[in-house]
Parts: structure tokens; C-alpha cells; sequence
């Protein structure tokens, strides 16, 4: 019976040799509001060149290496490979290894993080209302729409990829700790004052 | 002495089996032409993967759509404004790989968004994950997404 049933599961792994794609994968999802604002900031600075050059600068700071950029998009994308492994888990792949042979042991080694970052003008179409008087007596109002730039939005993600000691995947993420967002943004503010005041 | 043979056989059974599905899987030609995709024509999936919006802002266009990847919780690949290209990965326990590109229309007054994606090592080829990706888009870009026909 044993048998039967693995015979089974291998048939149907093959069966389904492609996988499907999760529904709410490209959906518009609540925590993806939440996510926009914790990885997005406002800057009242003049240009959208200025603002790129000093979020260049601090992905640099932090270590990352550059892989693409657009200017007239607003898109930088960086990344970097680091150390991945954690006390915790390998003292725990220890335990593993004492108990059921070297086999059992696997913890995570390396890890490839990537980070995009995008700016945008920040704009504000709020009404403006005017009513004024001419000299000859007429009034004329004005409520349009109109969309007035001020200042730019930058909104920076990262993500990463784990592999253990022996070369395998095993982790693929996005990164949604929002200290390390905070941080990011600080060390962003400091740049961009530094940027201004010409001491780099 | 009769149970092992009878194990013998099953394996060999399940053998055959296991072999004649595996060949049921596709040739190196078609997964690269992906010409057997579904039996779906490139017609049909041209009109999945495409809509219209009417603006003749390539740029805010492209900005539209990084946003929408973004707000989904894409990281950016690659942008390329002259040749209206954007590429995006979402890393979340599957890999899904999405390249979005925008030209203007045939009229001049429309963009035409073209979106793509790649789920793990398979295409997507399904409407319903366009559909959602579009109505994500459409309302980043305060503007209806049309069919093209």
C-alpha cells in the first residue's frame, strides 16, 4: 500500500510538471498600502537628479554594487553578496549533525540582497481657487485641478536570495522590516543634507 | 520468493509509467519557441497580456507601471525609457519575473502596455493574473485599460 501511495506522488509530481502561480500574486492587496508607505519617503529638493545622486550615495555607503540605472525613469537597481550565516541556526545544524550524520546538516552561507530604487515628482493636484476683480468690474474665478510639483518621493525595496553550504536554495524573499527602512531613510536624510551643504 | 517478484514488477511497471510521462513533457524546441504553450495561438496571447490606455505620456506611463510593480512588491531588474522596457522580479517562497513594455499606439493618442510574466520555470498564460495586474495598473494610472483589439 506503502508503495502504491509513493508510486502515486511521483506520477503526480510529474503529472504536474508546471506549478501555478499563487492568485493573490499580482493582486492589489491591503498590506501592499501599508508596504508603500513604510518604504517611501518625501524630499522637498529641487531636482529629481539630485535626489537619485544622493540615494546612489548612501546604497554605496551600505556596500551595494550598481546593476542598472535609468535617469529619466527615476530607477536605480543595486545588490551585494553577503555572509548568511546565523549562530542560532548553525548551532542547531550541530545538534542535527551529532544526532543523525553530517547529512542532516544544512544551514544558511551565503545570501545575494537586492535593492531597486524609484523616484518620482511628488505632485499635488489640489484645486486652486482665485477670484479676483478686473479694474472694469468683472469677476473672474478660476478652480481648476492643477498639478503642482513638490518635491520628490522616493520609495526604495529589497529582497534577497539564501543559499545554504551546499550551493542550494533555500530561501527566496522580500525584505519588510521596517527598521531597516528607517535606517535606510536616515542615513538618506544625512546624504541629502550633506549633498547641500557641499561637504562630501 | 513470490512477494519479490511481485515488488519487481510493480517497479518495473511504475518505470514504464514514470518514462512514458516524462516524455510527454515538452522538447527542448518547444520550450524555447514555447510554441505548445496551451495550444494557445500568439494572437490570444497577445490580447491577454496587452491593453490600452489613453494617454501619450510614454513616460508616465513607464513611471506608472514601476509604481504598480512596486505597489505589488516587485523589485526592478531593468528600465529602459527609448525602448519603453521594465523588468521586475517579486521574491516571495516562488520567484515570479514580470517584463512590462510600452509603446505608443498606432492613432498616437493611446500607449499600449504589454506585460509578461514568468512563474518559477513556466510562463503564465493564464487571463486572470494579467486581469489583476492591469486593474492594479489602471488604477495607479487614474485611466480606463482597454482591450486592443
Amino acid at each position: 500500500m506503502k508503495k502504491v501511495i509513493s508510486c502515486l506522488t511521483v506520477i503526480a509530481m510529474l503529472g504536474g510538471c508546471a506549478g501555478q502561480i499563487p492568485p493573490e500574486a499580482l493582486q492589489f492587496q491591503p498590506d501592499n498600502l501599508a508596504n508603500r508607505q513604510m518604504q517611501s519617503r518625501k524630499y522637498d529638493i529641487k531636482t529629481e537628479k539630485d535626489l537619485l545622486s544622493a540615494s546612489s550615495n548612501v546604497l554605496q555607503d551600505m556596500g551595494f554594487n550598481l546593476d542598472e540605472s535609468n535617469v529619466p525613469l527615476g530607477v536605480i537597481v543595486a545588490s551585494k553578496s553577503r555572509d548568511a550565516t546565523d549562530g542560532g541556526q548553525v548551532a542547531g545544524a550541530i545538534v542535527l549533525g551529532v544526532l543523525f550524520g553530517a547529512a542532516a546538516v544544512n544551514y544558511d552561507k551565503t545570501q545575494k540582497i537586492r535593492a531597486s530604487l524609484v523616484t518620482k515628482p511628488a505632485a499635488i493636484k489640489d484645486p486652486i481657487h482665485v477670484s479676483i476683480a478686473t479694474k472694469s468690474g468683472k469677476q473672474i474665478k478660476f478652480d481648476q485641478p492643477v498639478e503642482i510639483s513638490d518635491g520628490f518621493i522616493v520609495r526604495v525595496t529589497f529582497q534577497r536570495l539564501v543559499w545554504n553550504q551546499r550551493g542550494i536554495m533555500t530561501k527566496i524573499e522580500g525584505v519588510n522590516d521596517p527598521e531597516i527602512y528607517q535606517e535606510f531613510y536616515e542615513k538618506l536624510s544625512k546624504s541629502i543634507f550633506l549633498q547641500a551643504q557641499n561637504v562630501e | 520468493m513470490l512477494n519479490k517478484r511481485t515488488t519487481f514488477r510493480f517497479s518495473l511497471l511504475s518505470l514504464a509509467i514514470m518514462t512514458s510521462l516524462l516524455t510527454g513533457c515538452q522538447t527542448m524546441k518547444e520550450r524555447v519557441l514555447d510554441s505548445s504553450a496551451d495550444g494557445q495561438t500568439s494572437v490570444e496571447l497577445r490580447a491577454i497580456q496587452s491593453r490600452s490606455f489613453d494617454t501619450a505620456d510614454k513616460q508616465k506611463t513607464m513611471r506608472s507601471v514601476i509604481a504598480t510593480l512596486q505597489d505589488l512588491g516587485f523589485v526592478v531588474d531593468k528600465a529602459d525609457l527609448d525602448l519603453g522596457s521594465v523588468s521586475a522580479t517579486k521574491l516571495s517562497g516562488y520567484a515570479l519575473r514580470m517584463t512590462v513594455s510600452v509603446r505608443p499606439g498606432a492613432s498616437g493618442k493611446n500607449m499600449i502596455v504589454r506585460a509578461n510574466a514568468q512563474y518559477n520555470i513556466t510562463p503564465v498564460t493564464d487571463p486572470k493574473p494579467y486581469q489583476d495586474f492591469f486593474v492594479s495598473l489602471q488604477k495607479s494610472m487614474f485611466l480606463q485599460a482597454n482591450n486592443v483589439d
